[in-house]
């Protein structure tokens, strides 16, 4: 049973009002309950949480490099074991999408391959947004990040995001699932999952950010929402490589969401580009029947 | 005390399981190969209670053992060059994390063009890391330096991870006599693995947190005070090892035919096995020539240098290495270290890429440094000259 009470990210970080990330953390904790040690690979998450002296952590918390959080778990996995402590204490990496996705997957892969028992769970708000809100390999398609400008010739991210789970599925992971703080009773039900299932697990969680994805602060679990609603982010479970569960809806079409943020406001004006919009309805609508996820 | 004869690399591996490294974690790369091969083989037949992780890099071999150091274990790694090289940002990082973490390098020369033979680019490229380095002159000193290291490094006044050093093939290949110590002797001296923090659920606190620039420039301070603090732990625990196994190793920095030298060569590594022959030889045509051996590069033991060239009249520094645009990094640390002495230093960049270095090379030298010429690549092709 997740102990909705617990608390071990403590108040008075400073991540941005409305962040998306630091709200999934808090939620990630209490699913993984206690006697859990956290490693952070750099990124907002570990600067908004740890400015020398001060830290929001009230359990073991560890952050070395920015690609390397994985090999550090592995090390941290072995140590455990060698000294009779793997099972009373369990290891959890969270790490944004750009530490997970693109500079940490030889880590990431090296780790579940070789099957340590621990959790990695990515905070996805799909950009480098610790650096500015620059594009990662989760960027979704036509967003506008300043690094992947829309412009004149460009309609933003060129390309659609890495589908990282499926690729730690193919590794063997006995479960990897897909989350957002915006479903916290199904995030911190999976984190549970996945920390009490021996072996390398991975959950993505979908994170927004008000800063970086351009919408009000006040909105971050709307807009959650709406990317599950719409078929953009599909929240699902795979065990042993089977799906097992997935969150279905009625869905609505991707316009809605696509309008409430700035970073994709290129596709509607100064008229709205029917061609793009309809190749991102394309991806949700493959993404509805990939996971079978619409109410009929 | 029983002498075996084995090949370096084996000596290594074997001394490695006497420390009880509780975590090993390992990338194969040439020449340290048979380093991790002989560990893996250890483990395997239950020599050794460890886990050892097979990593899928260098990169991911140092930071397992950031994790696992972190999490409470003695840990030890090995390797060399390129290895090196990938680890880069692993090697600063656990330093700056106060890590005592042991790590043997086969030293090899650096791509490009690829080589994999000796010289000690790899490891004096990493002088600036904050991690401890230490350079055997033969088997003997590379088991023994890596006994050392860990009780250097895992001191609480110190808390730095470092470098055991010894040439790629030269000594990681090669067979020779040597004292394996008894497990008793090296268990009563290094003692049970003692962290002084560790990530552990009961006391949670948090590792590797940024420092403002309010904070910063005190962490570098306080970093570089304990390399330097080091200094006076070799040579305590030196002289330990000294009283405990019979190999003194007192001295940063050690003496062949100093006590009249007038031409003084001053080298590291397995090239001084080379130049302690060739001073005989030249000893016995009347050259007062001696050497000066580092032992420990970091902490670099300038104040000892400076007192044993008090006599000297011309020194030639050995480089295995160079800082292209500049000179060899031994040298330009000599020359630091005797600023102000009236007293030419000569700077011979050699043995790259695994040319070989004789005898011959050794007097050849020593009558360049008496012809005041120096500051040069030695032994080059003519076609490039």
């Amino acid at each position: 049973m997740v102990d909705r009470k617990l608390e071990n990210f403590d108040c008075g970080h400073r991540a941005c009002g409305g962040c998306g990330a630091s709200a999934a953390v808090r939620m990630i904790l209490k699913g993984a309950g206690e006697n859990t040690i956290v490693v952070s690979p750099t990124g907002c998450l570990e600067v908004f949480s740890t400015p020398y002296p001060e830290t929001a952590w009230k359990t073991p918390w560890i952050h070395s490099l920015f690609e390397n959080a994985s090999a550090l778990a592995s090390g941290i996995e072995a140590s455990l074991k060698k000294q009779g402590r793997l099972g009373k204490e369990k290891i959890l990496v969270i790490g944004g999408d750009g530490a997970t996705v693109d500079i940490g997957t030889l880590c990431i892969s090296g780790a579940f391959e070789r099957g340590h028992d621990f959790t990695y769970i990515c905070y996805d708000n799909e950009a480098y947004m610790n650096t500015g809100i620059q594009r990662s390999g989760a960027t979704p398609y036509d967003a506008d990040t300043t690094t992947s400008p829309a412009g004149a010739c460009s309609t933003g991210n060129n390309r659609p995001k890495k589908d990282l789970p499926q690729i730690l599925v193919a590794h063997g992971s006995p479960y990897v699932a897909t989350a957002t703080m915006a479903y916290p009773m199904d995030l911190m039900k999976k984190v549970e999952k996945a920390m009490n299932t021996p072996g390398p697990c991975y959950i993505q969680v979908h994170a927004p950010c008000c800063t970086g994805w351009g919408f009000d602060s006040a909105k971050t679990m709307e807009i959650g929402r709406m990317a599950v609603e719409c078929g953009l982010w599909v929240n699902y479970e795979i065990e042993n490589g089977e799906l097992v569960s997935q969150k279905k809806v009625k869905r609505v079409p991707v316009d809605a969401y696509l309008q409430a943020q700035k970073r994709f406001r290129h596709l509607f004006r100064p008229e709205r580009n029917e061609a793009e919009i309809a190749k991102i309805q394309a991806i949700a609508d493959k993404n509805a029947k990939k996971y079978g996820i619409d109410i009929e | 005390m029983t002498m075996q004869i084995m090949e370096g690399s084996i000596a290594v591996a074997e001394t490695v399981r006497l420390c009880r490294p509780q975590v090993i974690s390992a990338y194969p790369i040439t020449p340290q190969t048979h380093i991790v091969e002989g560990l893996a083989s250890i483990v395997a037949d239950g020599r050794l209670d460890a886990e050892y992780i097979c990593v899928e890099s260098e990169f991911s071999a140092l930071s397992a053992c950031i994790g696992a150091s972190a999490a409470g274990s003695r840990v030890y790694s090995a390797t060399t060059s390129q290895g090196l090289a990938l680890m880069a940002e692993v090697v600063f990082n656990s330093a700056g994390m106060r890590l005592p973490i042991v790590m043997g390098i086969a030293n090899r020369a650096i791509s490009a063009p690829l080589s994999i033979w000796n010289d000690q680019q790899d490891s004096i490229m990493m002088r600036d890391s904050g991690w401890l380095q230490f350079y055997a002159e033969d088997n003997q000193e590379a088991l023994d330096l890596h006994i050392l290291a860990y009780k250097i490094c895992e001191d609480h006044n110190i808390l730095l991870p470092a470098f055991v050093c010894f040439d790629g093939f030269i000594l990681s290949h090669v067979y020779e006599s040597v004292d394996i110590p008894d497990q008793e002797a090296v268990d009563a001296f290094l003692g049970e693995f003692n962290p002084y923090q560790k990530l552990d659920c009961n006391d949670p606190i948090s590792f590797g947190m940024y420092a403002t620039p309010e904070y910063y420039l005190e962490f570098r301070y306080e970093h570089d005070q304990a390399v330097k603090r080091a200094a006076e732990a070799f040579k305590k625990y030196g002289k330990e090892f000294g009283e405990k196994f019979g190999r003194d190793y007192s001295e940063l920095v050690t003496q062949y035919q100093m006590e009249d030298a007038e031409t003084v060569l001053i080298a590291m590594g397995s090239i001084c096995g080379t130049i302690k022959d060739a001073i005989d030889e030249m000893r016995d045509a009347g050259k007062k020539v001696g050497l000066l051996g580092i032992r420990c590069f970091r902490p670099f033991p300038s104040e000892d240098l400076r007192a044993l060239l008090g006599n000297a009249k011309r020194v030639a520094v050995l480089d295995k290495n160079v800082s292209l645009g500049a000179k060899g990094a031994v040298a330009l640390e000599v020359k630091d270290a005797c600023y102000g002495m009236d007293l030419p230093i000569y700077d011979y960049i050699l043995g790259l890429g695994g040319r070989d270095v004789r005898k011959s090379d050794i007097k050849n030298i020593v009558a360049l440094a008496e012809e005041g010429k120096g500051d040069m690549f030695y032994g080059l092709r003519e076609e490039v000259l």
